[in-house]
């Protein structure tokens, strides 16, 4: 059941005044170059004490302190916008569902994804830390 | 650090390994350890051997992807558990 969006909407805008644009409907998804072109980090956001606690500080302070970043960013919310969360997923078919979670694509393919299990349980520099790795192995 | 919902076990919300002392071996979200039974969501089993992987093997893939769920909701009796670890300490 989705969330009174009074409430998610901090959650979002924590990610769109860093440069995340934000994808609402599968058309979001489909028009958006991250997947296709250059390198693209796609965040899926969640509701969850750890997109709060960790993913989304922690997403931050990798593109503040990486010189290497993607030149697409974008996000879905999970259990929210469902259609482009499942559209988005789409993406990887291969890789298990997960929020938070995210990944990395660099010409049209994926390259790096942190699932829910890396995010949980960890500090927001510890994420930090693996994104910013994944930055300058494939967006230097 | 887990999420914190009173009166529930410490890795409650945190996505962990449940290794059997029989052929099963469990992953899924915890919702909470009791005395005599594991809550666990969102839940895939293995069986060792199944598909020609080992249990070790299936944890080893499930650490780097996830799991896909086949239960939402599953009861493993303590009795049967021999080992609860956090899936991203693996």
């Amino acid at each position: 059941m989705p969330y009174p969006e009074l409430m998610l909407k901090p959650m979002r805008q924590e990610l769109t005044v860093a440069g995340f644009h934000e994808l609402k409907t599968v058309e979001d998804v489909d028009a958006w170059d991250g997947h296709r072109n250059a390198t693209g980090l796609l965040v899926i956001n969640s509701v969850c004490g750890c997109a709060a606690g960790m993913a989304r500080p922690g997403v931050l302070l990798a593109l503040d302190n990486s010189e290497a970043k993607p030149a697409y960013l974008g996000t879905v919310f999970a259990g929210q916008d469902q259609e482009a969360t499942a559209r988005a997923r789409g993406l990887f078919p291969q890789v298990p569902p997960s929020s938070p979670s995210m990944a990395l694509f660099k010409d049209g393919e994926l390259v790096f994804f942190l699932p829910r299990h890396r995010i949980e349980g960890r500090t927001a520099e510890q994420v930090a830390d693996d994104l910013q790795d994944a930055f300058t192995e494939h967006c230097g | 650090m887990g999420t914190f919902h009173q009166g529930k076990h410490e890795l409650h919300g945190i996505t962990v390994v449940v290794d059997t002392h029989g052929e099963e071996i469990y992953v899924g979200r915890c919702d909470d350890i009791l005395e005599d039974r594991v809550l666990l969501l969102d839940v895939d089993v293995h069986r060792d051997g199944v598909d020609g992987t080992s249990k070790d093997e299936y944890v080893k893939k499930a650490s780097q992807w996830g799991v896909f769920k086949k239960h939402d909701r599953l009861v493993v009796d303590r009795s049967q558990v021999a080992s609860i670890r956090r899936l991203g300490k693996v």
